[in-house]
């Protein structure tokens, strides 16, 4: 495994856990978490392939297991106080902060896969073996997802499809 | 539904763009006939866009310095700790082979050479070094250099105390490039001195001096590119030189001679 290679995923690692988690610190934490695992496991990882979908893919191992574990500080995910990443001062700091505890109620699984595609461009497929779950799921957690978002930033609570009478 | 229906899933992937361009078509006229189903898609595309705004600033922000040093293998994680075998068994690339090589020989060895051979496998070679370290100096507008050369005398003392041996930065006034000054940096196990010089353009090129290279034999000159930065080097007895700048090869390569010529005759 190539340090150079490593460091330069380190940046990618940290939005998606950023987003993932909605806090900083458990997000940094999350990212050791991966490298140290990535470290520990590196013979496994072959040559060649893709670095950042193997790296992806521990981090998202090691969420599954955090989440098992009941006593897992970073189950705290729906805490109101989470920090807002930095960003210049706009009009749209309200939107932003919506759109952000919007996507901090999404179900894990739905928002793990919004994600990767938002941010990190990667194909469904590529997806689907990063999380070992079928093609299928990832296309209805997505579909589900985006949806679910959709109806919350638009003020609709819940993904029932409640119709608004104005 | 004339061709074949389109799907939720095909909705999906014309959102992010990565239907066939025929299939591309078809879901675009069924958008044009379902004004609702279009102005659903159209949010999913606008909240794609929005959640990558949202995140982006983090991709600039400084890397933790706990997580860059995770970027190199921490000690824990050594050929000691794994069976041997476990390491052949895998398939890797030749470096990797080296590495695992190296490593695993050191096994059987034993500890104090062991240490020696996980110190080998982390070395970054000459070339890499001087232009990471080029590329982390020379941009410096404030302090590109520790001690400048109005006190050259003094940089040469300090300089040539600190590597236990003479060093000089060679004059390149005749060539158009005059020393800015220089400073003191950790190499792979010791220190190291790198001068820093400018053209009267302001652009900047670096010598990198090492005093590491008991094992290497002398070496003609030798080109690497590193990124945006050219960087000529050479090995001399003990010592490694090693020319940086983000210039053409041929400037460079005009300067390096100047700079090999002096250090020759000296």
């Amino acid at each position: 495994m190539d340090n150079a290679a490593l460091l330069a995923e380190i940046p990618r690692l940290r939005r998606y856990a950023r987003a993932l988690l909605g806090n900083r610190a458990a997000a940094d934490d999350l990212v050791q978490d991966t490298l140290e695992r990535a470290w520990a496991r590196h013979a496994l990882w072959r040559a060649g392939s893709d670095l950042r979908a193997w790296l992806f893919s521990i981090m998202h191992n090691l969420r599954v297991d955090q989440l098992r574990r009941p006593s897992a500080p970073l189950h705290s995910i729906d805490d109101e106080d989470f920090e807002v990443p930095t960003r210049a001062t706009q009009n749209d700091r309200l939107e932003v902060r919506d759109l952000e505890s919007a996507l901090c109620q999404l179900p894990d699984e739905q928002r793990e896969v919004l994600l990767l595609v938002a941010l990190e461009d990667l194909g469904y497929a590529e997806i689907a073996s990063t999380l070992g779950i079928p093609v299928g799921t990832v296309m209805s957690r997505l579909a589900r997802g985006r949806e679910r978002l959709r109806l919350l930033m638009e003020g609709r609570p819940h993904g029932a499809n409640l119709r608004i009478v104005r | 539904m004339n061709k074949l229906a389109i799907s939720e899933d095909d909705l999906q992937a014309w959102v992010d763009g990565v239907l066939s361009e025929t299939r591309n078509g078809e879901v675009e006229e069924y958008l044009a006939a379902n004004p609702e189903e279009a102005e659903r898609v159209r949010a999913y595309q606008a909240q794609k866009q929005a959640l990558k705004a949202l995140f982006e600033p983090v991709l600039d922000e400084a890397v933790p310095q706990r997580l860059q040093a995770l970027a190199q293998p921490p000690v824990a994680v050594d050929a000691k700790k794994r069976p041997i075998f476990e390491r052949w068994s895998l398939q890797r690339i030749a470096a990797g082979l080296l590495v695992a090589m190296v490593s695993g020989a050191a096994g059987w060895f034993g500890h104090a050479q062991h240490q020696a051979a996980e110190r080998q496998a982390q070395v970054m070679p000459l070339p890499r070094q001087a232009a990471v370290a080029h590329v982390v100096f020379s941009p410096d507008v404030r302090r590109p250099v520790e001690v400048s050369a109005a006190q050259e005398d003094q940089l040469v003392a300090w300089l040539s105390k600190r590597l236990g041996t003479p060093v000089r930065p060679p004059k390149l006034g005749a060539i158009g490039y005059e020393l800015i000054g220089g400073r003191l940096l950790p190499g792979n196990s010791g220190p190291v001195a790198q001068f820093m010089y400018h053209d009267t353009s302001g652009q900047r090129l670096t010598l990198y001096v090492t005093t590491e290279n008991a094992t290497n034999r002398d070496t003609g000159f030798r080109f690497a590119k590193e990124g945006p930065v050219n960087v000529f080097y050479w090995i001399d007895g003990q010592f490694g030189y090693a020319l940086s700048a983000g210039i053409d090869k041929s400037e460079l390569a005009r300067v390096a001679t100047a700079v090999y010529d002096q250090l020759e005759h000296k």
